[in-house]
């Protein structure tokens, strides 16, 4: 097991300096920069000139993009992420607290989902054609359809404004809440889907016939031996929807105030901060793979079929 | 003990409806063999099925009882039927590896109905789960609980089947084609491990298959059907040395049997008749040697009762026109 994983994260090599090579790209491609993003307007023309040539200097940006990603890669292997430009400070310093706050509210919003959409499939399943399972699957299509930003206002509009239950800016636990809900409610649609789809699927084996025929009832029959091979399609698709978790989580950050490094990243975009930019995408890249080979791992866990030293 | 009467199983509705099962009627007494013939296609897994409710839509029960003990299955409740399967009729099935939870271990899954429906503790279920495994035949019992489906083959995924089965005891075991999915050197030895657990254990079989030399090897009794009808039913020795029915005859015919004297093996022409029609006379008609003799107008246009050549001998054949009728199935249990 050990073997597969240092093999997992040696294919994530190149994953990673790929996307690092095709931001630097689009960095190259777009014509302002942090320096001038940041004095435009606000000085006379000649004043600026100097003060951001003086800068571009300073940061390197004044060097072809090749030469920065060189520079930029030597680096972040020194652990050293270098330092915004806007903010004056090392980039590692601001995103570690953010990193945190993302990942509570992705791994609460995980929880939801899972909590919500996965016995809402099962009850779908073993329920199929009844008017339990049409409700839960037209609740659940309008959460896939629904984007993430108008469900999020939506809520605020609905608890914190028409029923007053929470601060329209809640400080605290309570500021978790809704950006944790909205994501949550979001993810549990799919979930729920392939949650059903995969207990409906299941339930039709013989190995199911078998245990009904031994007198299992259709509880223990569905908690015993359908739900454990849902849990393992549930999975897979938790994996591939990390990465939407992830991007739900900027704009929701965003809308909520949320300090994660979403909201960050969106600052540091139009700042044209490269150096955040930069440290933020590596970073949720490298969750999205530490997520999806989280996923294979607990697949050899829980089918003993699945041997990855072989 | 089990008398199954007038039970018909169909697929589907209206005019497109397989009549898998058109009203069979069967009777299993204590601790006999009964054996179920046919050929595919014709109703013998349904029929099994059927008799523990094991039918999935779009098939469906629509006529009929299944009486075990007097009480009709059909129509019982659902904890009934849930306490009725696996401690008074247990079933094994055709495909053994399929029917093995592929997530939990052997052990697990043996050691399941004995302590979520007899009680045992979870260290006394699985004490008793490795004594099972050993007693139906599997080496290293202790090492082989702990693994997976995956790990073992055809033929001791069939002997653990046996094993969860016959763990509660059942009085009826049924047996759906227990060994057509496994390697030939195989099929005996389970054949005569299912032989002799039932007869440890004084449990019933029912066993389902499509080779009457397994009939005439494990069976007191064998049931011959045809287009989802019984049409031949009674004593081994009495019908495999002369059968009464053209269709009997020819399966015999077609297969090699043990102890019987045979002549070259031929095969039935024709195929099975379409499910889906109403029959107007006798289903085997079209493809019978024997129908002209029979008298071949009634044989298109009326179906046969059933006739007893002797007793305790049932033949849907009007080749038997001359034997008394069967009485229709008695209102009573008796």
């Amino acid at each position: 097991m050990s073997r597969y994983i240092l093999r997992r994260l040696l294919m994530a090599l190149p994953v990673v300096v790929g996307i690092l090579l095709l931001t630097f790209l689009i960095q190259a491609v777009i014509p302002t920069d942090a320096v001038s993003a940041m004095y435009e307007g606000q000085v006379t023309e000649d004043e600026a000139a100097e003060a951001i040539a003086a800068m571009r200097e300073r940061y390197g940006l004044d060097q072809p993009w090749y030469v920065q990603f060189v520079r930029y890669g030597a680096n972040v292997l020194q652990g050293d992420f270098g330092e915004s430009i806007r903010l004056r400070r090392p980039v590692s310093e601001e995103i570690g607290y953010r990193f945190v706050n993302t990942l509570t509210l992705t791994g609460v919003a995980l929880l939801i989902g899972i909590g919500i959409g996965v016995p809402m499939g099962i009850i779908s399943a073993a329920k199929k054609d009844t008017w339990l399972d049409v409700g839960a699957m037209t609740v659940g299509l309008l959460g896939i359809s629904m984007p993430a930003f108008f469900f999020g206002l939506l809520l605020i509009l609905v608890f914190a404004v028409w029923l007053m239950w929470i601060p329209v800016v809640p400080r605290g636990g309570a500021a978790l809440l809704l950006p944790a809900l909205t994501l949550g409610l979001i993810e549990a649609a799919p979930l729920s889907r392939i949650a059903r789809s995969a207990m409906i699927e299941i339930l039709r084996r013989d190995h199911i016939r078998a245990a009904r025929s031994r007198g299992m009832g259709e509880f223990s029959v569905i908690m015993r031996h359908a739900l454990p091979g849902t849990l393992l399609a549930v999975m897979t698709v938790i994996g591939l929807q990390f990465g939407n978790l992830l991007g739900g989580a900027f704009i929701i950050e965003v809308i909520f105030g949320w300090r994660g490094i979403g909201e960050l990243g969106v600052k540091a975009i139009q700042w044209r901060d490269f150096a955040l930019t930069q440290a933020i995408i590596l970073i949720s890249a490298g969750a999205h793979i530490s997520a999806n080979l989280l996923v294979d791992i607990l697949y050899a866990w829980i089918d003993p079929r699945v041997d990855y030293d072989q | 003990m089990l008398e199954v009467r007038g039970l018909r199983t169909q697929f589907g509705t209206g005019a497109g409806a397989v009549r898998a099962v058109n009203g069979v009627d069967l009777a299993i007494n204590p601790g006999e063999v009964l054996g179920i013939v046919g050929e595919s296609g014709c109703g013998k897994t349904v029929l099994a099925l059927s008799i523990l409710r094991l039918i999935d839509a779009p098939g469906r029960i629509v006529a009929g009882q299944v009486l075990f003990e007097g009480t009709d299955v059909l129509a019982m409740r659902p904890r009934a039927l849930t306490a009725l399967r696996g401690r008074d009729i247990a079933m094994i099935f055709q495909q053994p590896k399929a029917s093995l939870d592929p997530l939990m271990r052997i052990g697990s899954q043996i050691a399941e109905p004995l302590r979520l429906r007899g009680g045992r503790s979870r260290a006394e279920a699985w004490r008793e789960a490795v004594e099972l495994l050993g007693a139906v035949g599997i080496p290293n019992p202790e090492e082989k609980a702990r693994a997976y489906p995956h790990e073992i083959s055809g033929g001791q995924a069939q002997r653990v089947m046996i094993a969860i089965a016959l763990a509660l005891r059942p009085r009826l075991l049924i047996a759906d084609e227990p060994t057509t999915a496994l390697d030939v050197t195989v099929q005996a030895q389970i054949l005569e491990l299912l032989r002799e657990r039932c007869r440890v254990l004084g449990t019933a079989l029912v066993l389902v298959t499509h080779d009457i030399g397994v009939v005439a090897q494990m069976a007191d009794r064998v049931a011959v059907m045809y287009a989802g009808r019984v049409v031949e039913n009674g004593k081994v020795a009495d019908i495999l040395g002369q059968p009464a029915h053209p269709y009997t005859r020819g399966l015999l015919r077609s297969a090699p049997v043990m102890g019987a004297v045979q002549a070259r093996l031929r095969e039935i022409p024709g195929g099975i008749p379409d499910l889906t029609r109403p029959l107007s006379g006798c289903a085997f008609a079209p493809r019978c040697e024997a129908r002209q003799q029979a008298g071949a107008a009634r044989c298109d246009s009326q179906a046969p009762p059933s006739f007893l050549p002797r007793a305790g001998w049932q033949a849907r054949c009007w080749l038997q026109a001359g034997a008394p009728q069967a009485q229709p199935a008695p209102e009573a249990w008796a």
